[in-house]
């Protein structure tokens, strides 16, 4: 009799431990090492100018995993540091990481134009676009991501300040926000994460 | 008059055994990123300081740039923000770092193309006036470093 209460008793608990492994899998998805935002914030949407001039929409980029990031080309330091983590990230992966688009939004549309955006996205990675639009149209993506920005009051010659949210917004390819990544974060965890949603099989 | 000369002479010879801010402090590890066009670039460097003599870096120039100003990144709440720097303090026996993301001379208006793998001079300027000309590399956009 104590040799089979035992053994119904391992029986239990192999069973409970199971159905919570299983139970972790269907219901957390992907094992993300980044903050995981997934249902937690709107799909992307925006209407704005890309660095050719051209008009797009977030339509434009839906097949691709997308970096959201707010920035400008005047700032000399953290923006370009961020642009070549994610340069680093990309190249880790190697081709897969052709299905992955950097949108580099500018927050400093007066003078970030296309052309200059152009220039400076292409001057850390082919799959960075540069993004610019009327100041509504950015403060509207900016907010529908709870991301903020100002300008700070000018020298008079010219030259002003913008602080600006240090994120990036990472979209899987159907345009469904899934992680956050953020300064300071390992350059291997964002790597893992946009290995899992490059390699997401979308369903149609 | 003879003890004035002789105390006058003496607080000479004391001060010129007292090196300058600028004599005291080894550089190194400098490089800026070259952005394209007339975009600012950013200036990084390691100061060590091995003297018994903290020493306070207060400006830069360069002949191969309109403007050089020390700025300090910061990050707060989620933000990144710049600011100007009046000062930056070189503890004696101590050393700083000007790297991305944080303190960097913000160099504006090149006066010439600057095409990474160039050389440019930057001269420091300390509080007592004296001066370190410093020979930074210049790196491309996607540089994490001085070196690959």
């Amino acid at each position: 009799m104590k040799p089979s209460g035992l053994l119904r008793a391992a029986l239990v608990a192999l069973l409970v431990g199971t159905g919570l492994l299983l139970g972790s899998c269907s219901r957390g998805g992907p094992a993300f090492k980044l903050t995981n935002i997934t249902g937690h914030m709107p799909d992307l949407k925006f209407q704005l100018t890309n660095d050719q001039g051209k008009a797009v929409t977030a339509a434009d980029y839906r097949g691709n995993v997308v970096l959201l990031y707010f920035g400008y080309t005047h700032c000399p330091d953290v923006c370009p540091l961020t642009l070549a983590h994610i340069h680093a990230a990309l190249n880790k992966l190697g081709a897969e990481a052709d299905g992955a688009r950097i949108l580099f939004v500018t927050v400093d549309p007066t003078r970030d134009t296309p052309s200059v955006l152009h220039a400076y996205v292409n001057a850390f990675d082919q799959r960075a676009v540069g993004l610019t639009g009327t100041p509504a149209a950015i403060e509207a993506l900016s907010k529908r991501y709870r991301s903020a920005f100002s300008r700070e009051p000018g020298d008079g010659h010219g030259n002003y300040e913008v602080s600006h949210s240090s994120g990036i917004y990472v979209f899987d390819r159907k345009g469904h926000p899934r992680v956050l990544s953020t300064p300071g974060t390992p350059q291997a965890d964002l790597v893992h994460d946009l290995d899992l949603l490059l390699n997401e099989k979308v369903a149609t | 008059m003879t003890r004035m000369l002789a105390a006058l002479l003496l607080s000479l010879a004391a001060t010129a055994t007292c090196a300058s801010e600028a004599a005291n402090i080894r550089a190194s590890a400098a490089w800026i990123r070259v952005l394209p066009g007339d975009l600012p670039a950013g200036g990084y460097v390691t100061l060590q300081n091995p003297s018994t003599q903290p020493a306070t870096l207060v400006g830069a120039s360069s002949p191969s740039y309109g403007m050089a100003m020390l700025h300090e990144s910061s990050r707060a709440g989620g933000m990144n923000r710049m600011r100007m720097v009046e000062k930056l303090v070189i503890p004696a026996h101590g050393s700083q770092m000007l790297a991305p993301g944080g303190y960097h001379l913000m160099l504006m208006h090149a006066k010439t193309p600057v095409a990474p793998g160039a050389t440019v001079r930057i001269t420091l300027t300390f509080a007592d006036g004296s001066a370190l000309p410093v020979d930074f590399a210049a790196r491309p956009a996607g540089a994490l470093g001085p070196h690959d």
